[in-house]
């Protein structure tokens, strides 16, 4: 087991899969030559060539289209979108038709595509380069929406995706491509769709995150543990379909949930969540269920101060998990 | 309708306030956003306006009385609303009592989390249909004394440890401290006139009080040798208040030399909490402004990440804004060490008092020029500064504190002219 950067745990899962099965194809805006511009496909052509890894013009509702023709003809694509704030050209082909193929024909068909897009701020992109877009497409029932936190994860589910008969759309941290650092199992290490990881127990109260803003609840709650309040970090890593249980499960034990996202606020992944809670959960609920997001902004602001201002970060995670247990 | 004014959250970590002064009576027409009320939390003084437009039916909490954020301290008729004519009268500052809960259950003064308005939380309500408790019994200590869960399962766990032990003596009070004995009749000094504390100096008192009842002070000092630093201020000061518009003092340097320090060694950025030392990430330094009638400490936060002149500006703007009582609620909390610069006052060596939770404080004494014998016997005149430590003896000890303390010094020793100011 080496310790890896996520983004070398996301090359290695499209390399594993491309060898395991000749099927896989991979294709995007420079995944070949260039590969990819964040090097997740670096390598790729050399090995597999350009009839498996191939470059296509500057079109997502081509590049998925295509994906989705494919699919429908026996290939199993993985298309990567630069970031995810490019991905709304290819909404129809991703909503209309590949979420729906299974249910129009009755459960005949599937639509074996991934697509994958960097997701998210911090990294001073701005207005076009920053986007969290995972609520729109965890709306959607036929999608299966996954964000891995760790490398370890990434590599698994990502296989995962890729094995998976229907499509998924998979969005990466970007933030995190290089900055998390972890152990990477070797060889056929797969990680199913579906199931949340407890990344912390606690018992005080339960916070639910994913993405980059897993890593930042983890440091508040190392914050506030030093003040006695154990905090129990749930990392969702599917947000379609949700891992119901194992979030009701924590808030049944410590009847206190926040809920963390950099996503906006109104319609977030932590809407849904505080409402299952409240459907399921709500006899065991001892404070209201808070959430730490980004305020609902038209986009991420390009000045640095602007950005630091509206993202959440560790200081304003742990003073919400520290207001939240002395509710 | 009939409006509730509670004592608002005025600043992130602020659990309390204390009633100043009622700027309007009983019966008096309020405008909205007109101030109504003046409310001291940590040293500051802020005007509470209110909500709305109407009539003050009612002070609930009088004027020197401190109670925690969300307390209802007026009611208020909004402006249209036909209200009772005359509002229940209600003893200011408590809440409808509801009788006792079985004995050692039930604090003094506990009020059954709120009284006849009280507001469970689901899991409490099931938890006490559960175990059959009555929820006007347990005490609360949730925000504005709220009964949560942990409260009712505490509560039940008392009950049934009440239901299963012999029946024990009564709690030992708590010891009273000796009063000092009173002067000798006879011998009474003469008053040249007495008047009440101001809010300000009660908080100082009861700070001080606390800090030198519940922390063990020690105390320690070492002499730095800031000629080549008084060279260097000399040599910049000119472009310096050319650029930034006021006097670079020796307290930047300080200041940076103890971040860095405590950045290095960090034991002394922490606080004793119940038997745990709790260690903080970032250095939030205090630094004391003495006023004519108080000491304010306003907070640089995240010192760490602020450059010499970074700090030189933040401490400019915080002690002018201290002076002119226009500091937040927030910026005078949440500290993890403190320095005093009381070198200004002329004072040549001091043993400060601690600034609780915190673990230290430094002060930097004023800079005398001195006599000294060189490592060869060469005598030379020098400029020497004073730094004293008094650190709270049950977090660190000796050992630690003089690694600070000489961490401080080397920095401060080694500012020197020709350094570029970042």
């Amino acid at each position: 087991m080496a310790v890896k950067r996520m983004i070398e745990a996301i090359r290695e899962a499209l390399d594993e899969e491309m060898a395991r099965d000749p099927r896989v194809i991979v294709l995007g805006e420079d995944v070949g030559v260039k590969g990819g511009v964040f090097v997740a496909t670096r390598g790729l052509i050399e090995k597999y060539g350009p009839d498996r890894v191939i470059d296509t013009p500057l079109s997502e509702s081509g590049i998925v289209g295509v994906a989705i023709g494919a699919a429908m003809n026996g290939l199993r694509p993985v298309a990567e979108i630069q970031f995810a704030d490019f991905i709304h050209p290819a909404m129809d082909q991703i909503i209309n038709e590949a979420a729906r193929i299974r249910y129009r024909s009755n459960g005949a068909w599937g639509c074996p595509v991934v697509v994958r897009a960097p997701y998210g701020a911090g990294i001073r992109g701005g207005l076009y380069h920053s986007q969290s877009v995972e609520s729109f497409f965890a709306h959607v029932p036929g999608l299966k929406v996954v964000i891995p936190s760790t490398p370890a994860d990434a590599k698994g589910l990502l296989k995962s995706a890729i094995r998976d008969e229907d499509p998924v759309i998979f969005l990466e941290p970007k933030r995190g491509y290089r900055a998390i650092q972890g152990e990477v199992p070797d060889g056929d290490w797969v990680v199913p769709i579906g199931p949340a990881r407890i990344a912390r127990e606690g018992d005080r109260l339960t916070a639910v995150a994913y993405g980059m803003m897993l890593h930042l609840a983890l440091q508040a709650a190392e914050q506030v543990a030093g003040e006695g309040i154990e905090v129990e970090v749930i990392d969702l890593r599917t947000l379609a379909p949700l891992d119901r249980s194992t979030i009701l499960a924590s808030v049944r034990k410590t009847g206190r949930l926040l809920v963390v996202h950099e996503d906006n606020r109104t319609l977030g992944m932590g809407a849904e969540v505080a409402a299952l809670v409240a459907e399921e959960a709500l006899y065991d609920l001892d404070a209201p269920v808070r959430r730490v997001t980004m305020p609902d902004l038209p986009a991420t602001p390009f000045a640095a101060v602007l950005e630091d201002a509206v993202l959440p970060d560790t200081q304003r995670i742990a003073q919400a998990m520290r207001d939240l247990a002395r509710e | 309708m009939v409006i509730d004014v509670v004592m608002p959250q005025l600043g992130e970590s602020v659990t309390e306030g204390q009633i100043v002064r009622w700027l309007k009576q009983p019966n008096q027409p309020v405008a909205r956003f007109e101030p109504l009320v003046e409310v001291l939390t940590d040293k500051v003084t802020v005007e509470v306006p209110s909500p709305v437009e109407g009539r003050l039916l009612s002070i609930e909490v009088p004027e020197g009385e401190t109670v925690p954020v969300g307390t209802v301290i007026a009611r208020l008729e909004a402006a249209g609303a036909t209200a009772p004519a005359t509002p229940e009268p209600r003893p200011a500052g408590t809440v409808q009592s509801t009788g006792p809960g079985p004995a050692g259950l039930d604090a003094e003064g506990a009020t059954g989390g709120g009284g006849a308005e009280a507001r469970y939380s689901p899991a409490v309500r099931r938890l006490a249909r559960e175990h059959g408790v009555d929820l006007a019994r347990v005490r609360g200590t949730g925000h504005g004394g709220r009964v949560t869960r942990e409260d009712v399962l505490a509560y039940v766990a008392a009950r049934q440890r009440q239901a299963t032990a012999p029946p024990s003596a009564p709690p030992e009070p708590p010891s009273t401290p000796q009063r000092p004995p009173a002067v000798s009749p006879g011998r009474t000094p003469e008053p040249a006139g007495a008047v009440p504390a101001s809010p300000v100096r009660q908080v100082i008192a009861r700070r001080m009080v606390e800090s030198w009842t519940t922390i063990p002070h020690a105390w320690t000092m070492v002499e730095a040798d800031v000629t080549a630093l008084a060279a260097l201020r000399e040599q910049v000061r000119e472009t310096f208040v050319r650029r930034e518009g006021f006097e670079l003092t020796y307290l930047p340097f300080a200041v940076k030399a103890v971040v860095e320090t405590l950045q290095e060694h960090p034991e002394l950025n922490a606080s004793w909490q119940d038997g745990r030392i709790v260690y903080h990430r970032s250095v939030h330094v205090g630094v004391a402004v003495g006023l004519e009638d108080a000491l304010l400490v306003p907070v640089i936060r995240e010192a760490e990440r602020l450059s010499l002149v970074g700090l030189a500006r933040a401490l400019h703007d915080l002690v002018r804004r201290a002076r002119e009582r226009r500091l937040g609620a927030d910026e005078t909390a949440g500290g993890t060490f403190t320095v005093n610069n009381t070198g200004a006052l002329g004072s040549v060596l001091s043993a400060p008092i601690i600034n609780p939770p915190q673990a230290a404080i430094l002060t930097t004494e004023a800079v005398q020029r001195r006599l000294v014998v060189l490592k060869d016997d060469q005598l030379a005149i020098r400029s020497i500064m004073a730094l004293c430590l008094s650190f709270d003896h049950r977090v660190a000890d000796g050992v630690q504190a003089l690694r600070f303390l000489n961490g401080v010094k080397r920095r401060l020793e080694a500012f020197g002219p020709g350094m570029p100011l970042a």
